[in-house]
């Protein structure tokens, strides 16, 4: 599986093929979340709604042979996109490689200028509940 | 002044569009590498520059305090205010100018009406009649005065087109009622209700009515003498002006019987500890320093309306709108919310069961500014089964190829899911 780094380094590069044409990176960022796995609709639940976001976001976690995996939905497409960059970046890691990454690759696409503040916040707060996950794994490893 | 023959000369020609864009500086932009088509007229328009020009010109020129100074700038201020509200009287051909009170908005106007009118004549066991198609605006200031008052609040269904059923208001209506309050037309679906009929209706039961007319104050002729309404609210910001300013029209007698709104500077007649007295209509209403430039520039806005005139207004806007639902009534997937006969230029649409949002920020990469959500009409959208739809809103200077750019990038997004 390649690193964090590199996955990182993929998705700029695709971005900077797409360039300064916002709706073909709109229309590509919510292809991309056409391509997430099915989520079990009895997971939609109240538990598993992120707080922070303007859209619905449910997210799930597992931890597998040591490695955190993420499932995630959305009720708009473009949402399900942005989280299926972050699942494609953190999901399948250790718990420890999560808590470590620095996304670098949010800045590096301009996610700020393409959704807006208030998307940026919900965002962050996709980010902020997967480090969450992770943490407390991580505790359990730990203790 | 131009003499009113010369008026109605213009007033009967085609709109030079090219003219009236030039007047809008903020639409000669790009937005997202695209030009800028703006339909989010609905939510607020944009200003022309005599709007602009008036707020900078009073800034400084004739900044003051107003009703009170004894200098000469109070003086000029004080004569702006009252020239704005006199054009207003006009506009909307109210009786009188005492009768046209400065609020914040049509919000505030309605929570005028409900903290004052509602405080004193809606009892227990009286009344209110609003519908489903409300803005949140004018249902939960309703909701607040019936729970604290012990009323009950009745309302008006919607059919499948977004009409209003008049049988069934009809019905509701009974000695009971104290108050109805009504939509003009509806900033989600754009549906003009038969508010004449209504308050016709209203009055034989001895009943009061309130016209919410912050959709339809620049987009239909307004009579309040005609349409014989007791309240009559509006927003500036909705037809040209600026933000900040509303209206509210009630007739005399009502608003002199009706207590103060908010205690203040402007609304007493004199203070002492044992007791105040209250100042004349409109003081009475409008404590504390009131938005004195807007209400200014908002005279600029009505000179605006009034120089191509109403009904030139309504033609080009309904050119739009008839062009709009042409063209995209032949994308798959595309199922427009509100159908009714008569409406005000607002196409409020679903397409291929998509998130408005996405929608939204799909049209916004191409330059095109549209409204997504429910509009702040939750029960109206509950009704239709829906969460929200993407609403495009036209004013008087969006044009034919803007919209044929809003058909082209639906049409491409309808595809996405196609």
């Amino acid at each position: 599986m390649p690193s964090i780094d590199a996955v990182q380094k993929d998705i700029i590069e695709e971005f900077e093929i797409l360039g300064d044409d916002k709706e073909s990176t709109i229309f590509y960022i919510m292809e991309l979340g056409d391509k997430l796995p099915a989520f079990p609709d009895k997971e939609k639940t109240e538990e598993n709604i992120i707080k922070g976001c303007q859209s619905k976001v449910w997210l799930t976690t597992d931890l597998r042979d040591g490695q955190v995996y993420f499932l995630a939905d959305s009720n708009t497409d473009i949402t399900k996109g942005l989280i299926s960059l972050l699942i494609r970046v953190l999901s399948g890691r250790k718990a420890k490689e999560i808590l470590d990454a620095d996304l670098y690759f949010i800045e590096k696409i301009g996610m700020g200028n393409i959704i807006g503040s208030q998307r940026s916040n919900g965002l962050a707060a996709m980010i902020k509940q997967m480090k969450l996950f992770a943490l407390a794994y991580q505790s359990k490893i730990d203790a | 002044m131009q003499d009113l023959a010369d008026i109605t000369d213009q007033k009967r020609k085609e709109l030079d569009l090219a003219q009236i864009r030039r007047k809008f500086p903020v639409l000669d932009q790009k937005v997202n590498g695209k030009p800028l088509a703006y339909f989010d007229n609905a939510a607020t328009t944009q200003k022309p520059d005599q709007v602009i020009d008036a707020l900078k010109h009073y800034y400084e020129n004739d900044n003051s305090n107003i009703h009170r100074g004894a200098h000469t700038l109070a003086s000029r201020a004080t004569e702006l205010f009252e020239k704005t509200r006199n054009s207003l009287k006009s506009f909307i051909n109210a009786p009188s100018a005492e009768e046209v009170i400065f609020t914040k908005g049509t919000t505030d106007s309605i929570n005028l009406v409900a903290s004052t009118f509602g405080k004193k004549f809606i009892k227990a066991g009286d009344e209110v009649i609003i519908s489903t198609m409300e803005h949140h605006s004018n249902i939960v200031p309703w909701q607040m005065l019936c729970e604290q008052n012990d009323a009950q609040l009745k309302i008006i269904p919607v059919s499948d087109s977004g009409e209003l059923d008049l049988q069934a208001y009809k019905q509701l209506l009974s000695a009971k009622t104290k108050l109805v309050a009504v939509v003009h037309a509806s900033n989600a679906l754009g549906t003009i209700n038969p508010v004449k009929t209504m308050i016709d209706l209203a009055h034989e039961q001895g009943a009061r009515f309130l016209v919410d007319g912050a959709q339809s104050a620049a987009h239909l002729n307004v009579d309040v003498q005609e349409l014989d309404c007791d309240f009559f609210a509006f927003s500036a910001h909705k037809m040209y002006g600026p933000t900040g300013v509303g209206v509210l029209y009630g007739k005399r007698e009502l608003l002199e019987s009706m207590p103060p709104y908010q205690g203040g500077g402007e609304m007493i007649h004199e203070v002492t500890f044992a007791k105040t007295t209250y100042n004349e209509i409109p003081y009475k209403f409008e404590a504390g320093t009131p938005n004195i430039a807007d209400v200014i520039a908002f005279d600029a806005a009505l000179a605006f309306i009034n120089d191509l005139g109403k009904d030139a207004i309504r033609n080009q806007e309904a050119k739009l709108l008839n062009h709009a639902f042409e063209r995209c009534a032949a994308i798959k997937g595309f199922v427009p919310v509100g159908t009714a006969r008569d409406k005000v230029s607002v196409l409020s649409f679903t397409i291929n069961n998509m998130h408005a949002f996405d929608v939204g920020m799909m049209l916004d990469a191409s330059g095109i500014a549209v409204r997504t959500g429910h509009h702040c009409t939750q029960p109206l959208m509950n009704r239709f089964g829906i969460e929200g739809t993407v609403r495009a809103s036209f004013a008087v200077y969006n044009t034919i190829e803007e919209i044929d750019r809003l058909y082209e990038s639906l049409a491409r997004i309808a595809k996405r899911k196609n």
